[in-house]
């Protein structure tokens, strides 16, 4: 019966072995690559000129003009889809819809208005995941979204823990569509169309620092009104559209987050592999070192004439 | 004792041939279709689940089943195993096909495949946290190193040829080929270590949306644990489908051999999903015994029945036995991927996702036409290593 | 000039006059130092000349118009303006009558205005409505290339109305279309209805009698302070719309409740008009929607006459309802068949796979067995 196992030290004048090396090979990759979890955990920071949302649900009174202000603002199609052409009534985000007001009534007296919209994470992990950058933090640290750098890949869906960004599965050319704090209005001097359209400031534009001093403010005048937090000072890494609720946030649909933003583990994974791309080239150098000694070896055997 | 690569020749349009070329003539013209009236049409994603088998099954578990590559390469060109030389051939183009199948299978799934080009081009845009572009610029690097790998084949066969243009071209590209071919193979080593454990830390960015039975910072190992023994065990389903269906002798030797190579592999894998899911805390998760986890624990149990199989050397001499044993092992890594990607990810109970029947036609025909390549392939360039069976019994 | 009724000033007072000026300039968005201005006007008898052409129509435009009661606004107005032609208000007749307009528009070239009443047949040469020997079309070329403005009263004057509907046997067409390629450049001021608001033109005519301007139109000609909005943006039983509240049948619970007519065929969605704030008769609830009928969108051209009165209207411009999505609402849903489909698939691989192994067992058998038994391929 021919061996195929071959001795390690025949033909070979080396002090490592090709199964060492082999085994050290796949170790090394392994380690590199299975760094888990106790990762440093780098906050990002928020920035200096960062503007976002202050939506307090104890002021909303359902109208719905931001839904419509929204859609007009940035040309929209109306979703009329549930109500059969009727109302511009859409379920949630979607390709339509930017901004959507929904209710919270537990049948047991607790009701609530909920305006979803992007959050504009100080760490966005839709922009962690997009890999040319379509999705961007840009100026005043709103998430933006530039279409010429979209592959349509959907990750940035799969990523955000809010689920905001929404596909145009209808289209043959689909975009991704999300809230990007109509920053083709502050361009102009003006303000996001559903703060400048709602009819009681239940949700207001500022700069984040000025928001989050309001928010607070809020709580200490006013307690037993709120609950005892704002919603996006730190959850996720922070958020520059945050929530002032008078029922638990969770009921209203806005995850229970850490400190830690959602991208951080596996970016820290990653990088900690790929640090420099130090770890490929030196697997590389392995690779390439423990595949020619083999080849020379094997050519010495044939020589010698013995058993491949 | 050592017997050439040669084409198996024979007539390549056979009635199986014609129903695989029907079934990829039916993905065909749902794919127009598709491209025609976009994603939402057709398929059953959304937003709730917007990725879905094709992403699930055509990319993260093709490109494992077309590990057989890899794997081949790690025993031939480290570990020095010269003897399974003759099944490198065919792993690389299981593997070529594979991973091409599953670049076709993204360009499909993702919405503006036009742009796709910009991945690689635009290097001045890279967001280099995207664990995804990682993956992408990998698999694009991967695809093409398989299909200069088997260059030589098609370049031997090309100085066969009558055309004379096509001749000196391939007289003069194959040694430079054959010289750099170290280089390569080194690359075709490098690559699949990176993208296939960086497949598993992709979905980490779903964050508290994954299930915590596979959100773990150890995906990325686990994947690369669990691809290389289904690589071995492709190579061993392929290698046995093949001298079956071309009615040849298999060599029992190397396949035991390579059955084998998929223990401790397997091994390691179970035991370090064991060790993590009880450091986590997660072993009363593992026996909830909702969805969850029984389809965590059916995928244990069809890993270590697997390995339980191809761990005794009896059975690994056994031909239906290891046909069977590798069948399962793939079951089970193919579990492990469709849940990571759509059973872990929760995006919440109001949404659901079942592929769509033109989804499932579409990766089927894929599926067809790559088979269908293979078989052209293999019956007129020189792949696989066979001997015709004959009546003396080896053993 | 003739007078067109036989008129005492004294019989209104000032007061009733002030109000009708107020009311007028209202209803056109004047304000109310406009108004005085119309007053002062009037009280100088600076008084335009108006021609009132009749063609294809019922008349019920002018009917309209005389059905202002609160004051006797008719009279009032007939002194704001000098009526030098009106077919139906007329005393005189025949040759008499003809004479009068062709003195009048040649008088009071580029000065006088030119009302529509009627749609225009165009078919034939135009036979099909002649007045005195001439076309309709030849007429109404004839007196607008010399009037200060033009003003279509009612949907036939403005697109053809009802002598347009199919098969518009006479070829009926509106003013505008007749005067667009004749009288290029030149404004026709559309009022479109059935019949139109008395109240929409006497804010055109008043506003053009006292600042010489008309008001802003839209792309039909139409007044936007009339035609702006459509019923639907504006009417009284949108409550009911938005909160899903809808009668289904004549006569049931919901129609007698007063909700909203949209299911029975409500046209108000794709009609601009403002019966809903501007009532005809100068009575609450006096139109369609207000007695309990759908609206039938008498001023559009692509509605009324050709879309059936019952038939539901689409929504130009949707805006939410009375109701709001849960935190999270059902999405998507899992086919049945596709579900068997995989089912079928996923079976039969294996099976298959299966099968081939036993196969494999039996072929492995066989080549195992001793030489004497089989020849290999």
């Amino acid at each position: 019966m021919p061996t195929h196992r071959r001795t390690p030290s025949r033909g070979c004048k080396v002090g490592i072995t090709r199964r060492t090396a082999f085994r050290a090979a796949i170790a090394g990759a392994a380690a590199a690559i299975a760094r888990p979890a106790s990762a440093a955990t780098t906050v990002m920071a928020v920035p200096a000129d960062a503007v976002g949302l202050l939506y307090d649900t104890t002021k909303c009174i359902g109208c719905k003009a931001c839904v419509v202000a929204c859609r007009e603002a940035n040309g929209l199609q109306a979703d009329t889809s549930w109500s059969g052409g009727l109302y511009q009534a859409p379920l949630d985000l979607n390709e339509k819809t930017k901004t959507v007001v929904k209710l919270y009534d537990d049948g047991a007296g607790h009701r609530s208005f909920f305006k979803a919209q992007c959050m504009h994470c100080v760490d966005p992990a839709c922009a962690n995941a997009c890999m040319l950058g379509a999705f961007k933090k840009r100026e005043y640290g709103i998430v933006s979204y530039d279409v010429n750098y979209c592959i349509g890949c959907r990750y940035c869906e799969v990523a955000c823990p809010y689920g905001v960004p929404k596909f145009e599965w209808s289209k043959a050319s689909p975009k991704m569509v999300k809230c990007e704090l109509c920053n083709h209005r502050l361009a102009q001097g003006k303000i996001p169309a559903c703060a400048e359209v709602c009819p009681k400031q239940a949700v207001i534009y500022g700069r984040r620092e000025d928001l989050l001093r309001e928010a607070k403010t809020r709580i200490a005048e006013n307690p037993g009104k709120y609950i005892q937090k704002v919603y996006g000072e730190t959850d996720g890494g922070g958020t520059q559209c945050l929530y002032l609720s008078h029922v638990p946030f969770e009921q209203l649909g806005l995850p229970v987050l850490g400190e830690q933003s959602t991208p951080t583990l596996q970016r820290t994974i990653q990088h900690s592999v790929y640090k420099g791309f130090a770890a490929p080239i030196a697997l590389y150098g392995l690779l390439s070192v423990v595949m020619f000694r083999n080849r020379k070896s094997r050519e010495a055997d044939a020589g010698k004439g013995g058993a491949a | 004792m050592s017997v050439q690569a040669q084409p198996v020749g024979g007539r390549i349009l056979t009635r199986p041939f014609s129903v695989l070329a029907a079934l990829f003539g039916v993905a065909a013209v749902l794919i127009l279709v598709r491209l025609g009236l976009g994603l939402g049409r057709i398929t059953a994603m959304s937003d709730g689940y917007p990725w879905g088998l094709w992403i699930a099954f055509d990319v993260v578990t093709g490109t494992a089943l077309a590990c057989g590559g890899y794997s081949v390469a790690l025993l031939v060109y480290i570990r020095n195993q010269g003897a399974y030389h003759p099944l490198v051939r065919p792993a690389v183009l299981t593997s070529a096909l594979g991973y091409s199948l599953a670049g076709l299978g993204v360009a499909l799934d993702i919405g503006r495949w036009w742009n796709i080009w910009r991945v690689p081009v635009f290097f001045w845009h890279w967001n280099l946290n995207s664990v995804l572009l990682e993956v992408a610029l990998c698999i694009m690097s991967y695809t093409a190193v398989l299909w200069i790998e088997l260059s030589p084949v098609f370049l031997e066969k090309a100085e066969q040829t009558n055309w004379l243009g096509l001749r000196r071209f391939a007289a003069r590209t194959r040694p430079i080929v054959e010289k750099a071919l170290l280089w390569i193979l080194a690359l075709g080593i490098l690559l699949p270590t990176m993208h296939q454990s960086s497949l598993g830390a992709l979905m980490l960015i779903a964050g508290p949306r994954l299930h915590p039975l596979w959100n773990t910072g150890w995906l990325p190992l686990l994947f690369l644990l669990s691809c290389i023994g289904i690589g071995y065990a492709a190579v061993v389903f392929e290698t046995v489908l093949s001298s079956w269906l071309f009615k040849t002798r298999p060599e029992r030797d190397m396949l035991a051999g390579i059955a084998a190579a998929i223990v401790p592999f397997s091994a390691a894998y179970v035991a370090l999903r064991l060790v993590d899911l009880a450091i986590r805390g997660q072993i009363g998760a593992l026996f909830a015994f909702d969805l969850f986890s029984v389809l965590t624990l059916l995928e244990l149990a069809l890993t270590i029945a697997a390995t339980l199989m191809l761990a005794s050397e009896s059975r690994r001499r056994r031909l239906g036995d290891l046909f069977r044993a590798a069948m399962l092992f793939m079951l089970a890594g193919t579990l492990y991927r469709f849940d990571t990607y759509l059973v872990a990810f929760r995006p919440g109970a109001h949404w659901s996702y079942f592929p769509s029947v033109a989804e499932l036609l579409i990766t089927l025909g894929l599926v067809a036409g790559e088979i269908m390549l293979y078989i052209a392939i293999v019956k007129v360039f020189p792949i696989l290593t066979l001997e015709k069976r004959h009546v003396a019994y080896h053993h | 000039m003739s007078r067109a009724v036989p008129f005492d000033p004294s019989a209104v007072s000032r007061r009733d006059f002030v109000r009708a000026c107020t009311l007028a300039a209202a209803a056109v968005g004047l304000s109310s130092t406009a108004a005085s201005q119309i007053v002062e006007a009037a009280g100088k008898g600076l008084k335009p000349s108006v021609v009132w052409l009749h063609f294809q129509e019922c008349t019920g435009c002018t009917e309209s118009l005389l059905r202002t009661s609160h004051p006797d606004v008719a009279s009032v107005i007939l002194d704001l303006v000098s009526l030098d032609y009106h077919e139906t208000l007329f005393a005189g007749a025949g040759h008499q009558a003809e004479k009068a307009l062709a003195d009048t528009i040649k008088s009071q070239e580029g000065k006088f205005i030119c009302v529509v009443e009627g749609a225009i047949p165009t078919k034939d040469g135009g036979i099909y409505c002649q007045v005195g020997g001439r076309t309709a079309v030849d007429i109404l070329n004839d007196v607008a290339s010399k009037a200060g403005a033009i003003i279509a009263i009612g949907s036939c004057a403005s697109w053809g109305g009802i002598p347009s509907a199919d098969p518009n046997p006479t070829g009926a067409t509106g003013a505008p279309q007749i005067l667009n390629t004749t009288l290029k450049g030149k404004t026709v001021v559309t009022i479109p209805g059935c019949p139109a608001n008395p109240y929409n033109f006497l804010g055109v005519v008043l506003q053009y009698a006292t600042l010489g301007t008309l008001p802003k139109l839209d792309e039909l000609g139409r007044p936007l302070f009339a035609y702006g909005r459509t019923i639907h943006e504006h009417c009284p039983r949108r409550a009911h719309f938005d909160a899903g509240r809808f009668a289904n049948t004549f006569g049931d619970e919901g129609h007698r409740q007063g909700y909203c007519l949209y299911k029975l065929g409500c046209k108000g969605p794709m009609t601009h008009a403002n019966c809903s704030t501007l009532a005809f008769g100068e009575v609450v609830d006096c139109w369609p929607i207000g007695i309990g009928h759908p609206c039938v969108g008498c001023t559009e051209q692509k509605v009324a006459f050709r879309i059936p009165m019952h038939t539901t209207a689409a929504i130009e411009r949707p805006v939410p309802p009375d109701t709001y999505p849960p935190i999270h609402a059902e999405q998507g849903g899992i086919s049945p068949v596709a579900t068997a489909v995989a089912g079928v698939i996923g079976g039969a691989l294996l099976g298959a796979g299966f099968v081939a192994s036993r196969k494999i067992d039996k072929a492995e058998a066989d080549a195992d067995t001793p030489p004497d038994t089989k020849q290999g391929v």
